[in-house]
């Protein structure tokens, strides 16, 4: 019996991955994005689910899920290998789709992790190692392990990039991002997300200071006027 | 074989009364999309834009106008008309739109209480007369009533009861007027009346007498039909009549009685035989045929009913709940799809969305995905119609049902409901705790129970209490609806209604519960949390203090779901061990329409945190904001709630959901909501109401109605004009969940 630490599960996603998504937010991340809206995951409590627990739990919403499956997101799912293996595999036998919502920043085993996942929504966080580690505080280096990883198995990608003001909404920073994610070879669709200042209210109550808290918040409009650049660079 | 039949495939519906025959020996089923569909006519658009007119100024005014001349009746009033040059449908329920009627029959105090809202006076040789000579169904109901009866509507244990109004939830099959005519109908009631012969006991009695009333209405629709230019004792010959026909039928109804629910059954696709047949024989073109079916929806949403303040509150927004039934599968396996049932549905965008018709879709996994989707994106501009579960009516039901009112389904024509509102029980949790006293007003409802004195509330001592106090509510129930429909009978017969039923009718009595996810999460908390009374110096509960957190209900988590289901079980199978008035089945509903803001008012602050006064969640929602884990793990825990074994009459679930949560796009957000739908209903679900709306814009037509006449939204089992719901509702609305992107 695997056991995991889970934070919660969003029953109607429809956002992440294709489809009617059960989203599994998952405990844990190494990664401190100043713009992240869910800090009350960044630190893997103690294990509170078995995966066949969390299965049936899943198992409640298949009649929903035909067309679309389940997102495993978080936090950083990539932390708790063993769970997440053990997960998909439960999930597998009923043939349900599975995406992975990371940012590519695990402890190992990706060979056997990716195995299970249909799909990758990999967030990019910044394409310059440099930027990385400024809004992170990780190593770049780090996620591009998964990505190679990956690019072997043919893994489909659906790239997110967050657009900060000030940080990657720039023409340079644009053209930097289309040559970075050249690295990544099955891309099926990209995603630029507005920054929003929607998780402000759990730093709060968590007590942790946000510089980014004072950032203006990103225009919806613009945003897709970015991406629209952006596709034809 | 009638001359007005001709085209018709033949059948058993030639030899007797027998509609759902001729429906599935000739309809077409459509399959396609909704590209065929025509925009609004000239003609259409002139006697909606005066309607419109009329409309604003009755909300305005509270109701346009009242006929203090006259008294409710099928053949009483003058003919009248909206722009009769315009109008391709013709009828009103009396000579001017929008004017209502007096119905005494009910009860002659409500009818002082409605003019007096609106400063009227009745007539003063109507008012001697039912004050001096005719008795009224209140009046016998009130003869009758025990003092525990009386106790148990004041504190409002039982809320609702039609004993001062018309029962209405009963649909007359309107298409046998189009289908057969009047004469034929008369021929077979006579025979009817005939064949009633043997011991005359009082139940041959009453029937040998109803049935002559029976025929006697029927004579009156073909007078009033009469005074319109048309001659209904025969069949229609055409789409139009058809149409007309069949909407006479209603026209009666609705003249006669003013129900809480007059609804109008399954028209559309048995509307749609006659269509096609014009089409095809280039009478009609699809323009004239959306033409007529626009128009004969103008009628319905004309429809009105005079109501007193306190009634409005209950039942806010002047609903009149002419339900439609729209979709379903026959029982051989063919979608009942026409396309005219996307004719009716097309009517939200050529008039603009609406509450009435109260436009109900039967889900069926099996429907055509075009219907589908044209269904979900309807839905998703117009907050308008509602659904429904045919794959777990069908089996009881069969395949010529339709729902009455919001939730309750009944063959047409050969099944009538006894409406019977609902029983709160929160509040006889409360009695539980109490000891049988109200805990509002302070006098004892129920004898035979002791105050509980324990500083922490134990489980199973209070669900043991409460179980008990659960058969005393339902033994009381039973006899207080046995005498309220014997009396309805006596003073204040359907006979329109019932004349367009068979003779040998079987009867339904609806009991409903209010208060369901209250008392769930109530039992939870004390079983999984510490919950302690506070009580006042009579030693009664006023407050709960909780420590600890407890399973909700509507998050898909069995130990409280299970909770809900038991109690639902319980309380019927209590219900079913008493006998009903004319041998009526028991069936049960979770639906409490708006009136749940009321029973709320009406209940003191109960062991879920939930503070006296409190609304309830409509219907089986959940309570607000306690259903977490997202949208689907509410519609679960609802879908957990069972319809086949215990609730036929219905579980109402209205679910508000914001666009962005469903989909980026429409083609996304038509997607997904059928997933929603089909994963739902899946499971057995009954019933979902969808909104898809922001809370921003509710708050927003709240302070400014004026930039908001058309908002409507789905509440509970129908859908309102959000401008005309009363603040306390519109509040009530605004702090439900609304399931968000996160």
């Amino acid at each position: 019996m695997v056991k995991g630490s889970i934070d919660s599960i969003e029953s109607l996603g429809l956002y992440d991955g294709p489809g009617i998504r059960v989203v599994v937010f998952m405990n844990g991340c190494k990664l401190r994005c100043k713009y992240c809206h869910n800090p009350e995951m960044w630190h893997k409590c103690e294990d509170n689910i078995t995966s066949s627990e969390l299965i049936n739990k899943i198992r409640r919403f298949k009649g929903y899920i035909q067309n679309g499956g389940v997102t495993f997101s978080g936090g950083e799912p990539l932390l708790q290998p063993e769970f997440l293996i053990s997960c998909c595999k439960l999930l597998k036998k009923d043939n349900i789709h599975i995406a992975l919502d990371t940012a590519g920043c695990g402890i190992g085993r990706y060979e056997d992790i990716l195995k299970y996942i249909d799909l990758i929504i990999f967030d990019v966080k910044h394409a310059d190692a440099t930027g990385y580690h400024e809004l992170t505080g990780g190593n770049i280096i780090e996620s591009e392990k998964f990505i190679e990883v990956a690019n072997k198995m043919q893994k489909k990608f659906w790239v997110r990039q967050v657009i900060v003001p000030g940080i990657t909404d720039s023409d340079e920073y644009l053209i930097k991002l289309k040559d970075y994610i050249k690295k990544i070879h099955n891309i099926e669709k990209i995603e630029f997300l507005p920054y929003h200042k929607l998780g402000s209210e759990k730093y709060e109550a968590l007590n942790i200071p946000n510089q980014y808290l004072d950032k203006e918040e990103m225009d919806k409009g613009k945003c897709e006027e970015l991406f629209q650049k952006f596709i034809n660079l | 074989m009638k001359e007005e039949w001709e085209g018709f495939i033949q059948g058993n519906w030639c030899n007797s009364i027998d509609v759902r025959d001729f429906i599935q020996k000739n309809y077409t089923l459509y399959d396609g999309d909704e590209s065929f569909l025509q925009p609004i006519s000239k003609k259409t658009n002139k006697v909606w834009t005066k309607c419109s007119k009329l409309l604003k100024k009755e909300l305005k005014k509270g109701v346009l106008d009242i006929d203090t001349e006259h008294v409710s009746g099928i053949n009483i009033y003058d003919a009248g008309y909206i722009d009769k040059a315009n109008e391709v449908i013709v009828g009103l329920q009396t000579d001017k739109p929008l004017k209502r009627i007096v119905n005494p029959y009910g009860g002659i105090r409500m009818v002082y209480n409605s003019l007096g809202a609106y400063h009227y006076e009745l007539n003063p040789i109507i008012d001697k007369f039912f004050n001096e000579f005719r008795k009224t169904h209140n009046q016998g109901v009130f003869d009758v009533y025990t003092k525990d009866m009386r106790k148990a509507r004041t504190v409002g244990l039982l809320t609702g009861l039609p004993d001062a109004y018309g029962r209405g939830r009963i649909i007359g099959d309107y298409r046998r007027v189009a289908l057969y005519g009047i004469d034929y109908l008369k021929e077979e009631k006579q025979k009817d009346h005939d064949n009633l012969t043997g011991k005359m006991t009082e139940d041959l009695i009453r029937l040998r007498e109803e049935v002559a009333e029976q025929y006697r209405a029927l004579e009156d629709i073909k007078q009033m039909a009469q005074k319109y230019g048309y001659d209904i004792s025969r069949p229609a010959k055409t789409a139009k009549e058809a149409i007309q026909w069949t909407y006479f039928g209603y026209l009666a109804a609705i003249k006669e009685n003013n129900g809480a629910a007059m609804s109008l059954g399954r028209t559309s696709t048995f509307l749609d035989i006659y269509i096609e047949r014009d089409l095809k024989r280039g009478l009609l073109t699809e323009k004239e045929a959306q033409e007529l079916i626009d128009q004969y929806v103008i009628k319905l949403r004309m429809a009105r009913h005079l109501r007193t303040p306190e009634y409005d509150e209950l039942f806010s927004g002047d609903p009149t709940w002419v339900t439609e039934s729209i979709g379903g599968v026959g029982l051989d396996g063919r979608p009942l799809v026409t396309k005219n049932s996307y004719r009716i549905l097309h009517t939200l965008i050529n008039l603009g969305p609406a509450p009435e018709p109260n436009l109900t879709i039967l889900w069926s996994n099996e429907l055509p995905e075009n219907f589908k989707k044209y269904c979900a994106k309807i839905s998703i501009q117009t907050d308008s119609i509602q659904y429904e579960n045919d794959d777990i009516m069908r089996p009881i039901y069969g395949d010529d049902y339709a729902i009455a009112c919001c939730v309750s389904a009944m063959r047409v024509g050969y099944q009538m409901q006894y409406f019977g509102a609902r029983c709160n029980l929160a509040k006889a949790l409360l009695y539980a705790i109490n000891g049988g006293i109200d805990e509002m007003k302070g006098i004892k409802v129920l004898d035979g129970y002791d105050i509980m004195t324990d500083e922490v509330l134990d489980y199973d001592k209070v669900l043991k209490v409460y179980y008990k106090v659960l058969e005393d509510v339902a033994s009381l129930y039973v006899d207080t609806m046995n005498i309220i429909h014997y009396m309805h009978d006596k003073y204040a017969y359907e006979r329109g209604q019932m004349a367009l039923h068979n003779t040998k009718v079987e009867r339904l009595m609806a009991f409903g519960v209010a208060g369901l996810s209250v008392v769930a999460d109530s039992l939870s908390a004390i079983k999984y949390a510490k919950v302690k009374p506070i009580r006042n110096e009579q030693g009664i509960s006023v407050d709960f203090e909780i420590e600890g957190d407890y399973p909700k209900y509507g998050n898909d988590d069995d130990r409280v779901d299970k909770i809900a289901t038991s109690l639902l079980e319980k309380f019927y199978s209590e219900l079913c061990r008493h006998k009903l008035y004319r041998g009526a089945k028991h069936t049960l509903s979770v639906l409490t329409i708006t009136s749940n803001v009321v029973y709320g008012e009406k209940t003191g602050s109960t062991p879920d945190g939930r503070k006296g006064g409190m609304p309830f969640a409509p219907g089986a929602n959940p309570m607000h904001e306690r259903d977490t884990n997202g949208a689907l793990a509410s519609l679960n825990s609802v879908a957990k709630l069972d319809y086949t074994n215990c609730c036929r009459d219905g579980i109402s679930n209205t679910f508000s959901i914001i666009p962005d949560a469903l989909g980026n796009d429409e083609k996304s957000r038509v997607d997904n909501l059928v997933e929603i739908l089909d994963g739902y209903f899946g499971q057995g679900a009954h019933h979902l109401n969808v909104n898809v709306l922001t809370r921003e814009t509710l708050i927003d037509a709240m302070e400014h109605p004026d930039k908001y006449p058309l908002l409507t939204i789905r509440v509970s089992g129908y859908a309102v004009r959000f401008n005309r719901l009363t603040k306390k509702q519109q509040q009530e609305v605004i702090s439900r969940t609304f399931h968000a992107r996160r």
